[in-house]
């Protein structure tokens, strides 16, 4: 499948940062009611264009967060590799949706994004929560809202 | 009379093959590809090794970073005795890589501290392996490390006892605990004999072979092939989403070790293989 809409860039520490605010009561520098979440760190922007290479980075990683973000309205992830039985179980219970972009292809899917705007943490360089707009981007459903998993059922990242 | 190489071209050329590494990815890793995708019979997994390819395209056509991880910049140097470096070398090669992540866009992917984890901004420090030869060569090796992979690999220092099938299993054993995360297809490099850090070294050493060129000794080019079939064969396939193609190759290398040892190393790369070289 394609997806064509907007995507916000965050990776560990902006994961860190966006559970501490909650934790915190404070706002989120992002909207995350019904949005989706690109676990993804891009290459600075050459001249002239939109956005340098981009790609998934490993999910997993951002797995102790995510119940959270799921909980407070996030609507989808795209990474890439399986999810924790957490992560599986909250997306069942909110209804989101996991897709995978294809790992090592950056130069391609970078192509996609027609428009990338720094949002938040500008501090954390290309971890940064970055806006994006993309078009033509290719995905394929990972995990669904009924739990369906495209690395098997019953199997989770640990 | 000692051949003499100046500051200023040691950290040139360190910055175009931090660009190249990065762009170009090498005939042999495409050559390895298109023969993976000829033995898929999976629809998916020929559609990621296509992408994969066209992937390559756009990135030395338009001088674009293959992944989105450039890496941390591993650089191995072969120096011949009668060269002459006229400067501090680790401060050139620094500088070369500073120069050549800025001059290229290439992603500032290194923190200062493994705890308190600062980004140092410009991708240094590089990781420098310097080994002295006879001669007045100059040799510059740029490894683009990218961690997806890094994060996959391990060491184990086994019993002698355990022989090839026991680094055969354990070599199994940490594809297997990669899975996905790694981005298959893999270009694995095992390291066995020396110390623990030296067979973690020439794991490294054995990512840096053309693809397709086995080990000279016939037992470890066996080993090699009996590797790269096994990985293949546990079905993990591109992007770890099923097929034939987990492994574009398997490369050991060996060391002399102790009487009581039998370290391994298993060092992962996936398909963007980064590395380019030059000789001075």
């Amino acid at each position: 499948m394609v997806m064509e809409g907007i995507l916000y860039t965050a990776r560990d520490e902006a994961h860190k940062k966006m559970v501490e605010a909650i934790s915190r009561g404070e706002d989120l520098p992002i909207p995350l009611e019904n949005q989706v979440i690109f676990y993804a760190g891009p290459t600075p922007a050459p001249p002239g264009k939109v956005i340098g290479s981009i790609g998934p980075t490993t999910s997993s990683r951002m797995d102790s967060y995510t119940p959270v973000l799921l909980a407070h309205g996030l609507r989808g992830m795209i990474g890439k590799g399986n999810r924790s039985r957490q992560v599986v179980n909250a997306i069942k219970k909110f209804g989101s949706v996991y897709f995978i972009a294809i790992g090592g292809i950056a130069a391609l899917l970078g192509k996609k994004v027609c428009k990338c705007e720094l949002v938040a943490y500008p501090e954390l360089g290309p971890e940064a929560i970055y806006r994006l707009e993309v078009k033509d981007f290719p995905l394929l459903v990972g995990i669904d809202y009924q739990g369906n998993n495209i690395y098997g059922e019953d199997n989770y990242a640990t | 009379m000692k051949r003499s190489i100046p500051y200023f071209r040691i950290v040139n050329v360190v910055a175009e093959l931090c660009m190249q590494a990065n762009w170009q990815l090498g005939e042999d890793v495409i050559k390895a590809l298109r023969k993976a995708r000829k033995q898929e019979d999976q629809e998916l997994a020929r559609e990621i090794i296509d992408l994969i390819l066209e992937n390559a395209i756009i990135a030395s056509t338009e001088k674009v970073p293959l992944c989105q991880d450039t890496g941390m910049a591993l650089v191995f140097l072969q120096i011949g005795q009668e060269v002459e470096i006229e400067g501090n070398l680790s401060a050139a090669v620094t500088e070369g890589v500073k120069e050549g992540y800025s001059q290229g866009y290439l992603r500032k992917s290194v923190v200062s501290d493994p705890f308190i984890r600062i980004n140092t901004g410009d991708n240094t420090p590089p990781i420098i392996y310097t080994e002295m030869v006879p001669g007045d060569e100059f040799k510059i090796t740029v490894f683009a490390k990218g961690f997806g992979s890094e994060n996959s690999g391990a060491v184990a220092m086994l019993p002698p006892a355990a022989g090839e099938k026991g680094m055969k299993e354990f070599v199994l054993q940490t594809i297997r605990q990669g899975g996905s995360n790694a981005c298959p297809p893999l270009i694995v490099g095992v390291g066995v004999g020396g110390t623990m850090d030296k067979a973690a070294s020439i794991s490294k050493k054995a990512l840096l072979r053309p693809l397709g060129d086995s080990h000279p000794q016939p037992h470890i080019a066996r080993l090699e092939e009996e590797l790269f079939q096994e990985i293949n064969r546990l079905g993990i396939g591109p992007q770890g989403l099923g097929g034939k193609t987990t492994a574009l190759a398997v490369h050991i290398e060996t060391y002399p070790t102790h009487i009581a040892g039998l370290p391994v190393a298993v060092s992962v790369n996936c398909h963007a293989h980064r590395y380019a070289t030059f000789n001075l």
